[in-house]
């Protein structure tokens, strides 16, 4: 009798985990909404405002997948995750889409049974120091407290590169970016390590960003990418293409400023199929002719998302690099729309 | 002839396994064990299910692979070459020992608060009914979290222990030059020893031969001095005159530690502040001490509680024959009311110990990795077995607890009413 209840509470415990409803698409469509699993807070990708309005780069991806899916960028519910919590708010079917900031690998593809969509943003992981520290380097941190963010890739790419650079150093572990700003800001560790986008983002949040340096080494390739559950290729699908829609439009130069005007025609064919007018892409992946569209106007292409939220103007001060389109140097690179 | 009615001929009707009070509770606990397999079954097989229709399975080879992750805060040895199993390990033994050191300091401070609340002075008995009702009726977790907090933002960081090279003065200095409070640790001496036996290699830690010696004297002394005292009670009853002991005690417990310790040449190694951080001493971790702290001074106030209950509970006439006796109030306390007391009081403590035990998992909210940090925490994380690793932290508590109550009972046998 015993033993029965203790197995009926563990399995209840472990009921909502395995819920994967097949088709994401129609369940998104009945609910009119689109759940989105975001960071806890992190300023530039993902973090509310005073009145509770997310906003932020992984948030423009839930709303530009909103908009394509529903029409409507403003239905979707935020569902804030940890880097412990998200897998499983993902797997259990609690978010639709889990766009934040999390790092494309081996193990989480094929092991954890997500499908990473398409990299939003090429990262790597870097190290930020006190400024009168006098550290330069990340190889001066021999013997250093180092605050890390635990259930990520960071966490092991550190335990890597010190091991690597035969140093040794004292592991912080924190549960958030917020718990870790505030570790790091007492002075409880001597580097705070997380991605180097993450750096700029909580350190533009601080109240003197310029006593804060970030140091010079990258010590991993991070490529960020909004995920979805394994199983449901068609939701996959349509997360994928939107992604690659917002790049594709930069490259093109379809703006949220000239969007109305191209959506009409234009002499570039290319540019008619991704806009709807001239075939029907949308129609492939269950949606609208004018998917597209109503992505890109929903914040604009990528290129304006990245400059209103963590690109040179903002606060956050992130260059272009790696991110910029593959014809400026960069890899942003969407595969064409035929 | 009539015969008595309540010698029924029929055989069994159906109807009885309702209406016959003989059978209707085996027929209720029949069906309600019937339901309640029913619904476990119902619910295994939803997990299965799930777990194919996810394409995962349920073994837990991951606890051999290799971890990866390291661990701020070890007491076995460990690094990130060793495998997730090595990692739950550690964080075993760190449950463990911040459990096992929070029990103590959490009985030893509920006795006195206990006993002091029941004290004739005003003032002393007040004190201890607002630590009591203070303690107990806010969650540990905030202790925990207000314990970090004090800790990280009182203490300097270990920069300021620095020598500054224009001034030739630290901001802040050591206490007897060999402690050091910082905002990340607490910095303390340790153990040294100038000879050494070598160390006994164990599959879960090296053990050092010397400290081992230490024990065995330890152990050896304290059966010494057992029969010893043994010996002056015989004296004692034969002769009327007890020995004075108390000397010879002392020579015996304390001398032959000391001249083993000695002839080891044990020397404190004092932290130094190298870099970033201090070296050579030991670094007891902020964390720890905040949830050790949180841990022991919450479950203080209910065995506080509990002591006050059992005293009470000893009838009043006890104290007043131990008056009329001579004893003198404390030690009527310690030799007569207390041992009496014991029977109430350690049923109840032995649900403190295991509430203690399991609160500790809270750590999580200060960084210390124990059982719910490496297992339940990074090694679920990065290698996604959530089932896996939820089951067997579950197993792995449920053990701990047992094991814990078990000790706690033979103990409660000893001192229990001996009823013949």
């Amino acid at each position: 009798m015993k033993k029965s209840v203790f197995f009926g509470a563990l399995t209840a415990a472990t009921l909502t985990a395995g819920l994967a409803g097949a088709a994401t698409l129609d369940d998104v469509k009945s609910r009119g909404e689109l759940i989105c699993g975001v960071n806890t807070g992190l300023v530039g990708f993902a973090a509310p405002d005073a009145n509770g309005n997310w906003s932020g780069f992984d948030v423009a991806v839930c709303q530009a997948v909103a908009a394509a899916v529903l029409g409507d960028p403003s239905k979707v519910k935020y569902v804030p995750t940890s880097g412990q919590t998200r897998f499983t708010a993902l797997g259990s079917g609690e978010v639709d889409l889990l766009a934040r900031n999390t790092t494309w690998t081996f193990s989480r593809d094929t092991d954890l049974k997500l499908q990473f969509t398409a990299t939003n943003y090429y990262d790597g992981q870097g190290f930020m120091v006190r400024k009168d520290s006098g550290v330069t380097s990340a190889k001066e941190l021999d013997g250093a407290s180092i605050c890390i963010q635990t259930g990520t890739t960071t966490e092991l790419n550190l335990a890597d590169y010190f091991k690597a650079n035969n140093m040794s150093y004292q592991p912080i572990t924190v549960d958030s970016n917020a718990e870790g700003e505030q570790q790091f800001l007492a002075g409880a560790c001597d580097a705070y390590t997380t991605d180097a986008s993450g750096l700029a983002a909580t350190r533009a949040a601080f109240a003197n960003p310029s006593d804060y340096v970030i140091l010079p080494e990258i010590i991993s390739k991070e490529p960020l990418a909004p995920a979805v559950r394994q199983g449901d290729d068609q939701w996959t699908d349509i997360v994928r293409w939107t992604v690659f829609a917002l790049i594709g439009a930069e490259e093109y130069g379809v703006t949220s400023a000239n969007i109305d005007e191209l959506a009409k025609g234009t002499d570039n064919p290319e540019v008619n199929r991704l806009l709807g007018t001239e075939g029907d892409l949308g129609a492939m992946i269950g949606l609208d002719k004018d998917w597209a569209v109503k992505a890109i106007k929903a914040n604009g292409n990528y290129g304006e998302i990245f400059a209103a939220t963590i690109g040179e103007q903002t606060p956050i001060g992130l260059a272009r690099g790696l991110n910029a389109q593959w014809t400026q140097g960069g890899l942003m690179y969407a595969p064409p729309f035929r | 002839m009539t015969s008595a009615p309540d010698a029924p001929e029929q055989g069994f009707r159906l109807s009885q396994l309702i209406y016959d009070t003989r059978y209707r509770s085996l027929t209720i606990q029949a069906i309600v064990f019937i339901l309640v397999m029913g619904g476990a079954a119902w619910l295994v097989d939803n997990v299965i299910q799930n777990l194919n229709d996810l394409g995962k399975d349920f073994n837990f080879s991951f606890l051999g692979q290799r971890a990866g992750y390291d661990i701020g805060n070890a007491i076995i040895p460990y690094n990130n070459d060793m495998s997730h199993g090595r990692a739950l390990l550690v964080g075993l033994i760190n449950t463990l020992w911040v459990s096992f050191l929070g029990c103590v300091a959490a009985t030893i401070i509920g006795i006195f608060v206990g006993v002091l609340r029941l004290s004739k002075n005003w003032l002393v008995a007040r004190l201890m009914t607002v630590y009591v009702e203070v303690f107990r009726n806010i969650p540990v977790l905030l202790w925990i979290l207000v314990a970090i907090a004090l800790l990280t933002d009182v203490a300097p960081s270990p920069n300021a222990y620095k020598v500054n090279q224009q001034t030739g003065e630290a901001q802040a200095s050591m206490l007897l030059d060999s402690v050091a409070f910082t905002n990340r640790y607490t910095a303390i001496p340790s153990v040294h020893f100038d000879r050494s036996l070598g160390s006994l290699d164990t599959a879960l830690a090296p053990i050092s031969l010397n400290f081992l010696a230490l024990v065995i004297v330890l152990i050896a002394s304290i059966w010494v001095n057992k029969r010893m005292l043994t010996h002056a009670a015989k004296v004692q009853e034969s002769t009327g005159v007890r020995p004075t002991m108390w000397w010879k005690s002392a020579l015996v417990l304390i001398a032959p530690v000391v001249i083993l310790a000695i002839a080891l040449g044990i020397n404190p190694e004092e932290p130094q502040i190298k870099g970033f951080n201090f070296t050579g001493g030991t670094n007891v971790s902020n964390s720890f001490v905040a949830l050790w702290l949180g841990l022991s001074l919450y479950t203080a106030a209910f065995i506080a509680e509990i002591v006050r209950a059992g005293i009470l509970a000893i009838s009043k006439g006890q104290t007043e024959a131990a008056f009329a006796l001579g004893l003198r109030a404390n030690r009527t306390m310690s030799l007569v009311i207390l041992p009496q007391a014991l029977r109430v009081i350690i049923p109840p403590l032995i649900s403190q110990y295991l509430n203690l035990t399991k609160n500790s998992s809270l750590a999580i909210a200060v960084g210390y990795l124990e059982l719910r940090g490496t297992l339940g925490g990074i090694t679920l994380n990065q290698t996604g077995r959530e089932l896996e690793a939820i089951t067997l932290m579950m197993l792995i508590y449920l053990a701990i607890s047992l094991s814990i109550s078990g000790v706690m009972n033979v103990y409660n046998n000893r001192v229990k009413l001996k009823e013949r």
